[in-house]
């Protein structure tokens, strides 16, 4: 590039100005370039909004705020709600939380303060991995390995021991059909497992040695200064990951599909077979026949971008706070 | 002195280093679980079958070959769409932009795009322009996958482009050189590799995306080299035949996931040394 700004023969020009200025005029172009591609960015993010709401009015017109309350979901009779397809969504990527937070942090501790030196870098690229790989693979490795597995070695399992014991009976209940709400939950928690603990392990780095080591001098266990003083200090790094990994979760498409069962009505048992937003868009979208088919999934989509949206918005502001504390870093 | 205080911190500390190992443990037996899946049913399923022979029907003989021609050209074609983009804006961000309100904005939206549902992006683009069109085509496609590329790319760039010091581009503007010069000859020249990291990363990202390319390219059961119809992607075909009742689909689908499994984990595991050469 710079041979194509300097092969012109500037001498050639009449005066020192006109190269000045062809320079200048140059230099504003190329600005305006990067400027554009950086508005466009913002455009694409605009044009998704616009795009999802004027998709989802007709369905919104026609169900109201009802839409957002009814469980109803039947293409015969064109009446849809979004209820089921909304808990199953939350229910599932709550779960999944539930399960993946502590395991992500538990490998933080473990990568920062108790793995040898030798085996870090090894360690943490390995989960890094576990993020690399596409989220169609869990998908697979979900139906075809996981929940057959599942269903024969743990949910009878589970079906048994809390057979008896009230409200948990409830939520373990039911034939054991191998894919279903906590399966799903468990694929979620394996796939943001390492967005989680990429990031929590990073703010636990940035948390000064001189905290760490006044802690010790004053006797504390390992335990102790990561639960006392570590995890205190990176809270809201470790929230704003958690966040991030939630996000992720609520709007994951392929892995979920396959072993939820999508099945439209809300059960009280975390085994039989739910439906997501996402997995409804993936599974009825390319069908879905008429008007007001289309423009309900549409307005799922709608729903599921405005709480990824919150979730991930609050993730950011969580994750700069830490920054600019620690002197802005760049994560 | 209360000896009894003391043993149960320690059995305390005892108990949650052991739980924070066990975690490790979790994620890495999890990956090798599912990497021994994959590479037992996925070399069962390979044969030159796959790579010459386009999708079957059900019980007859076949491959994935248009599947996975349909899936390289619709990334190679997002990535030269996409990248470029994302290196100019991520270059704005960096250079021009900085601290101002703008990039500020910019960058938010970059980091919500960057995580939010590739499905959303799929319905926009149908919106955008298979509703337009009357029909699904590779096009679209590729639409949704470079609005996929863009933020991987934005983001990485910025990073890299702000860890070149400024010394070089004072050096840079104290011999003349225009800001755009000094730009693209010093700087971008300086974070080459970390921005190479950035494309890596979101070729990567779409070669195993799925979600946008249902409703966009859509599918298509042969060859077809027409930009303007639909096609074949090989996350797609995996989705369709994994969820067949057919064990030779079945086999397809696992060699095809063997197959993304293997590109994705290569290109991140390039991408990942060629960062650290660039820190």
């Amino acid at each position: 590039m710079l041979d194509l700004a300097l092969s012109e023969n500037i001498a050639a020009l009449p005066t020192r100005d006109a190269a000045l200025k062809r320079f200048g005029r140059r230099d504003a172009r190329f600005r305006l370039l990067t400027l554009a591609a950086a508005l466009l960015v913002v455009a694409i993010f605009l044009g998704i909004m616009v795009s999802l709401v004027t998709g989802a009015l007709p369905a919104l017109k026609a169900f109201g705020w009802g839409f957002l309350a009814s469980s109803v979901w039947n293409p015969v009779t064109e009446k849809f709600g979004a209820f089921a397809a909304i808990y199953g969504t939350v229910v599932s990527a709550f779960l999944a939380m539930i399960i993946a937070v502590p395991l992500g942090i538990g490998i933080a501790i473990f990568l920062t303060e108790l793995c040898p030196r030798a085996l870090k870098r090894p360690i943490g690229i390995a989960i890094e991995l576990l993020a690399g790989i596409p989220s169609i693979i869990y998908g697979i490795w979900g139906l075809f390995v996981f929940a057959p597995y599942f269903q024969v070695h743990v949910e009878r399992g589970l079906i048994q021991v809390f057979g008896n014991i009230p409200y948990l009976q409830d939520l373990f209940a039911g034939p054991p059909y191998g894919i279903g709400m906590f399966t799903a939950a468990l694929i979620l928690s394996i796939m943001v497992l390492p967005f989680i603990s990429a990031v929590t392990r990073d703010v636990f780095e940035t948390v000064p040695h001189l905290l760490k080591e006044a802690a010790y001098g004053l006797g504390c266990t390992t335990w102790e200064v990561m639960w006392r003083i570590v995890l205190p200090f990176a809270r809201s790094g470790v929230v704003g990951g958690a966040m991030l990994a939630l996000g992720r979760a609520l709007g994951e498409t392929m892995a979920v599909t396959f072993v939820i069962g999508n099945a439209h009505h809300i059960n009280e048992s975390l085994l039989a077979p739910a439906t997501t937003i996402s997995a409804t868009i993936a599974n009825e979208f390319s069908e879905a026949l008429g008007d007001r088919y289309v423009s309900s999934l549409i307005a799922l989509g709608l729903i599921l971008f405005a709480v990824t949206f919150v979730v991930l918005a609050v993730a950011q502001i969580m994750l700069k706070s830490l920054e600019r504390r620690s002197g802005g870093k760049s994560a | 002195m209360n000896c009894a205080i003391y043993a149960r911190r320690r059995v305390v500390n005892q108990i949650f280093l052991w739980l924070s190992t066990a975690a490790a443990a979790i994620g890495i037996i999890a990956l090798v679980l599912i990497l021994y899946a994959l590479l037992t049913n996925g070399v069962a399923g390979l044969s030159a079958k796959v790579f010459t022979m386009d999708t079957p029907a059900p019980g007859s003989v076949g491959g994935l070959a248009n599947a996975i021609a349909g899936s390289l050209t619709m990334s190679v074609i997002a990535v030269f769409i996409g990248a470029p983009i994302g290196m100019l804006a991520g270059t704005y961000l960096a250079e021009y932009g900085r601290h101002s309100w703008l990039a500020f904005i910019i960058r938010f939206v970059n980091d919500i795009l960057l995580s939010a549902p590739s499905i959303i992006i799929g319905l926009f683009v149908y919106q955008l322009l298979v509703l337009r069109m009357h029909h699904f085509s590779a096009w679209a496609g590729i639409a949704a996958l470079s609005i996929i590329v863009i933020p991987v790319v934005v983001r990485t760039t910025e990073n890299m482009l702000l860890l070149v010091p400024n010394t070089l581009r004072e050096a840079a503007a104290s011999i003349g050189a225009p800001r755009a010069v000094s730009i693209r000859a010093v700087t971008w020249r300086a974070a080459r590799a970390g921005i190479v990291t950035g494309v890596l990363l979101a070729i990567a990202r779409i070669s195993g995306e799925t979600a946008p390319l249902l409703f966009t390219a859509f599918g298509n059961q042969f060859s077809s080299h027409d930009l303007n119809a639909p096609m074949a992607s090989l996350p797609g075909v995996i989705f369709n035949f994994a969820n067949s009742a057919y064990d030779d689909w079945h086999r397809l689908a696992w060699a095809g996931a063997l197959l993304i499994t293997a590109a994705v984990l290569t290109l991140s595991i390039i991408a990942r040394l060629l960062e650290s050469r660039q820190r």
